[in-house]
């Protein structure tokens, strides 16, 4: 079976092309030997009767037309699986990197995956609390979600998903299994150390898989990284029985790689130079997180994505935001005013938050609540830009009120700090509090009866 | 049997290409390789045949088979259609999940629809009788809510010979036996195939002049959608379309509902199959399920099936309609389905239009929705199929090609707005936007079956939104303070229609679906009150004076404290309006 093929026809960045090949099959996995030292693995993405074109993973530096041995292994993309990849380090095509040897197992896996049956998926409704009030008030994080963090260069995601990390797997007492699956695409190795660090010092450092792929590491491997997680990620939640929280970042690294591959296979460029399919490849990393019923395990996606000049219109977050299941945007100007999480809670939405939260699951005004707040906000902008015109003076003394709840909301219930862990009563109560600024009247989104259970106007002033 | 064989030469993605002149035939069905995964001839050339695969490619090799089936991609039309959930290809996903487990495998066959099931029959035909196509033969109570009507196919026609009794029988066993016009003799069972691509025949079409009643005001009242029209509901990500789409399969009269989950969340299909299965249909009193077919194709399953699932749900409504149902087709969303095209128009190396969209992206989307309509049947009976398409705009941008061209061939546009969902009035259907052709069609309608008074009233409440928004852009650049007070009053009134007619509570026992009656009677007590309001004003009482009335908020509620079945509470708001009216001008004095 073992064929070994001597030389290329021809190499094109990542992309060579072999001729005279037997029996390859599309999507199979390749070994190079070059100048007989070195290893490299690829991956064939097109295949023309005896002529494949392969993708190689870790680049194709050092190659040339004739000091290569190719290798057909006949099986596509695969990965070792057992539980003891907790706690270790990986490349991002899922061989260690830690020293501490490989993984000894039988087991192996497809990285590609399979989409997840609809009519075997259970529908989530259990929601996470991470102690964070932008988030477990307003965007509430589910237990078999995907909800990314919509952010830009210099804004303070990592920190915001190594406190969800933190708050998240230790706030809760029960003994369900909790553990994360971490892959860095294209990340730079600060941010790397960051979250390595971070999960050594709470505590949870055997309970992750890290998947690495750095900024300097070869692009093309980065397209793998994202499965090559996720299929660790679906191995512990539905055979290891885990509840799984896979942090992936960043996205936008992993679409540029997608669009430097394309470009170098000659494909016809769609959005911003990206390929026609980015939306198919996307969903087939997102769509897999979820529930399956009658496992115990889950995973629930964070994916962190850079947004190019913060512009969420650009094809990646666009795209993503139709995936997903909601997103937390990060912005620039409440950044700039020291509020931390900057989340801008606007544009941010979860949309399994409906189905989890409430009466059994955290309090019954809480979907009302959560309404108002948004309602009320919307409200403080538009007061904002009246401002910004007439001048905050000549303001109605409804709007006047609105920039004071502007000003609070920010401070108080958006901003906490980075070790601040709020219970959901806290934020539902300072939610109330806040709201008591402003008049009855003006609460137009809340049911009457839940009015007068929680509702306490702000004393007066003088 | 016709069986033309071909061997793979290449693959890319979902498309893989055949070597010569294989004799197959443009889009028909074939099997790919050792795993037969299904697929459709796309493009047919001297020296090379080009095949689209249903499903993931990954493991093909060349020089494998490829088996051709001799017809186009069909769809099996028989009763257990309803309460069922396909894939993009009318595979269903129960059965799959009962062979393959929790993952959906390659290459799974299994059949459509169950054949071993016995449905107990009704014959309708005897010996001797004359069928043309489209003679219902049988009827079959196929769920609670509804009596399958199966049909003679289209093409055929001839004399009874013999017919079964009533009685139990599969959706194989041979029904009725007629003799064709040549001769020949043929066996009719329930079961009909029927290509995907092509439109099943009808007589001849309607105008519009029924309204498909949603429950929903901003659709109902301000933008109606007739039985056999087309909409199409564009917003960017979170304002709604998803939401907007479950409401109205959820709570509009029409008799079946078709639901196409186009390239979106897995989560989504599941929330829909767990709700529809407990929600009770207030028209029957039957789980909403037992109207509803889900074709859930996600956006991680293969995107060439994705492509399909749109013709597949539109076949399937086409067959109801000829059995005299009126369907509702929501798609959700036709920009998948375009992204499709694309994804596999580029693999095509086909030359991009706009945006890279391929050329024949219009005369693809105006070919899907003009298979709406209410049509007379081939049997004589009417039915109609509506489509309600989700449009996801790039970016939220409307003037992307998919908005753009769906607009040309939709005659209701219902443009959902990003703040209005952020500011979370829903439904974030923006009034200023949005546009119904049907309005004038539907007048005879609302005037007989709702009140006379109706469109008028429609007009007026347009009228007021309208000039609150002129007048918005004033109080954007100098406030409201200034304004004068019946401007300030029109405001006051357009907030009222904003909050207590405009948004809509899904959520709400009472006001996620509303009767056409309250509708009107709620925008006759909103009009009232601008009406008394505007008397008072004109008479020199300054807004402030009636603001402090709760007469307002009083109205913004009634969607909450007046349920649908108690009209007569409306005659107590006109009671308190005109209390206001006298104690303002008592005060006042």
């Amino acid at each position: 079976m073992s064929i070994e093929y001597l030389g290329l026809s021809s190499i094109n960045g990542p992309l060579i092309a072999i001729e005279g090949v037997q029996d390859a099959f599309f999507d199979e996995i390749v070994e190079f030997v070059v100048s007989g030292n070195e290893r490299k693995l690829g991956r064939i993405v097109e295949i023309y009767e005896d002529k494949a074109v392969i993708q190689v993973f870790e680049g194709t530096d050092n190659m040339s037309l004739l000091n290569t041995h190719t290798r057909l292994t006949g099986h596509p993309m695969e990965i070792s699986l057992s539980p003891d990849i907790l706690g270790r380090t990986f490349n991002g095509i899922g061989q260690p990197i830690d020293d501490m040897g490989p993984i000894t197992s039988n087991l192996k896996r497809d990285v590609n995956g399979l989409p997840l049956n609809p009519v075997t998926r259970e529908y989530p409704r259990n929601y996470i609390r991470t102690g964070i009030s932008a988030i477990d008030g307003l965007t509430t994080l589910i237990r078999g979600q995907k909800l990314p963090i919509f952010s830009g260069n210099g804004l303070p995601h990592d920190q915001l998903a190594a406190q969800i990390v933190k708050q998240a797997s230790l706030g809760d007492d029960s003994d369900e299994e909790f553990a994360i699956v971490f892959a860095a695409m294209g990340v730079k190795h600060d941010v790397a150390d960051f979250f390595r660090r971070t999960f050594e010092e709470s505590g949870v450092a055997d309970h992750v898989a890290m998947f690495l792929n750095l900024a300097n590491d070869p692009v093309v491997e980065r397209l793998i990284t994202p499965k090559v997680a996720l299929t660790a990620a679906e191995y512990l939640a539905f055979e290891q029985n885990m509840h799984i929280l896979v942090i992936l970042t960043d996205m936008t690294s992993f679409a540029e790689a997608m669009r430097e591959v394309s470009s170098s296979k000659g494909e016809i460029p769609s959005r911003k130079g990206f390929p026609g399919y980015l939306y198919s490849e996307l969903a087939t990393i997102y769509e897999r997180a979820g529930i399956v019923q009658g496992k115990n395990g889950s995973v629930t996606q964070l994916p962190i994505l850079t947004m190019p000049n913060d512009d969420i219109t650009h094809p990646i977050p666009d795209l993503t935001g139709y995936i997903t299941e909601g997103q937390i945007v990060l912005d620039r100007g409440l950044h700039s005013q020291s509020i931390y999480p900057p989340i801008n809670i606007l544009p941010s939405l979860s949309r399994l938050m409906k189905d989890g939260i409430g009466e059994g699951y955290t309090r019954d005004d809480h979907q009302d609540l959560a309404n108002q707040l948004f309602s009320a906000y919307a409200k403080v902008g538009e007061a904002r830009n009246l401002a910004s015109v007439i001048g905050e003076d000549e303001l109605s003394p409804i709007d006047k009120k609105y920039l004071e709840f502007g000003k609070e909301f920010e401070e108080r219930y958006i901003g906490q700090r980075l070790f601040e862990n709020r219970s959901i009563e806290t934020t539902l109560n300072l939610g109330w509090e806040l709201l008591g600024k402003l008049p009855r009247e003006e609460l137009d989104r809340v049911n009457t009866k839940i009015l007068d259970k929680y509702y306490v106007p702000a004393p007066v002033e003088e | 049997m016709y069986n033309n064989i071909g061997t793979i030469y290449g693959v890319n993605g979902p498309v893989i290409y055949l070597k010569g002149n294989t004799g197959f035939k443009m889009s028909e069905m074939v099997y790919v390789g050792k795993e037969r995964l299904v697929g459709e001839v796309i493009a047919l050339d001297k020296d090379l045949t080009t095949i689209q695969v249903y499903e993931e490619t990954s493991g093909l090799r060349p020089g494998e088979e490829v088996i051709a089936t001799g017809d186009a991609v069909s769809v099996t039309l028989a009763p257990g259609i309803l309460n069922n959930i396909f894939d993009g290809i009318e595979r269903p996903l129960e059965r799959i999940a009962e062979t393959g487990g929790a993952f959906i495998t390659r290459g799974v066959s299994v059949d459509s629809l169950d054949r071993a099931k016995k449905w107990p029959t009704h014959l309708t035909v005897s010996v001797g009788d004359y069928l043309h196509g489209g003679t219902i033969i049988a009827e079959v109570p196929e769920t609670r809510a509804i009596m399958h009507k199966c049909m003679v196919p289209p093409d055929v026609e001839g004399t009874v010979t013999s017919v079964v009794p009533d009685g139990e029988y599969t959706i194989d066993d041979v029904l009725v036996t007629i003799r064709l016009n040549t001769g020949e003799t043929k066996e009719l069972t329930m079961t009909q195939r029927w290509p995907i691509r092509v439109a099943r025949p009808t007589q001849h079409r309607f105008s519009a002049s029924i309204p498909l009643v949603t429950g929903q005001r901003i659709i109902d009242t301000m933008f109606p959608i007739a039985k056999g029209g087309t909409a199409a509901i564009p917003g960017g990500f979170g304002t709604g379309k998803t939401m907007t789409q479950h409401q109205i399969a959820k709570w509009s009269d029409a008799d079946i509902i078709i639901y196409i989950g186009c390239g979106e969340r897995g989560n989504e299909m599941t929330q829909v199959l767990e709700e529809f299965g407990e929600l009770i249909d207030p028209k029957s009193g039957n789980p909403l399920m037992d109207r509803t077919t889900l074709i859930a194709n996600t956006s991680n399953m293969p995107v060439a099936a994705r492509e399909a699932s749109i013709y597949t749900g539109l076949t399937l409504a086409e067959y109801y309609r000829d059995m005299g149902y009126d369907v509702a087709i929501m798609a959700d969303s036709t920009s998948r389905w375009a992204e499709a095209l694309r994804e596999l128009s580029g693999r095509l190396e086909e030359m991009p239009a706009e945006e890279g969209f391929p050329a024949y992206l219009a005369s693809r989307l105006s070919a899907f929705y003009e298979r709406a309509g209410m049509m007379h049947n081939l049997n004589g009976t009417d039915g109609s199929v509506s489509i309600i398409g989700a449009v996801s705009p790039q970016g939220g941008d409307f003037s992307e090609p998919v908005t753009q061209n769906t607009k040309r061939f939709v005659r209701c546009f219902w443009g959902l707005d990003k703040s209005l969902a952020y500011s979370r009035h829903f439904p974030a259907i923006h009034w200023l936007t949005s546009y119904s052709e049907y309005l004038s069609d539907l007048a005879p309608w609302y005037q007989e079956h709702v009140s006379p008074k109706f469109v008028d009233y429609r007009n007026r409440i347009m009228a007021l939104l309208n000039s609150e928004s002129s007048l918005m852009e004033i109080v954007k650049l100098i406030g409201s303070d200034v304004l004068p007070d019946d401007q300030k009053l029109v405001l006051e009134i357009a907030r009222v229609i904003r909050l207590g007619f405009l948004q809509q509570n899904a959520f709400h026992k009472d006001d996620t679906c509303v009767s056409m009656e309250k509708q009107f009677l709620m925008m006759d007590t909103i009009l009232y009150l601008y009406e008394q309001s505007r008397a008072l004003v004109a008479m020199g009482h300054p807004m402030s004076v009636l603001r402090a009335e709760n007469i307002f908020d009083k109205v913004i509620a009634i969607k909450y404290d007046v349920p649908n079945d108690r009209p007569e509470m409306f005659a107590q708001y006109h009671q308190d309006i005109d209390a206001f009216y006298q104690r303002v001008l008592e005060k006042n004095a």
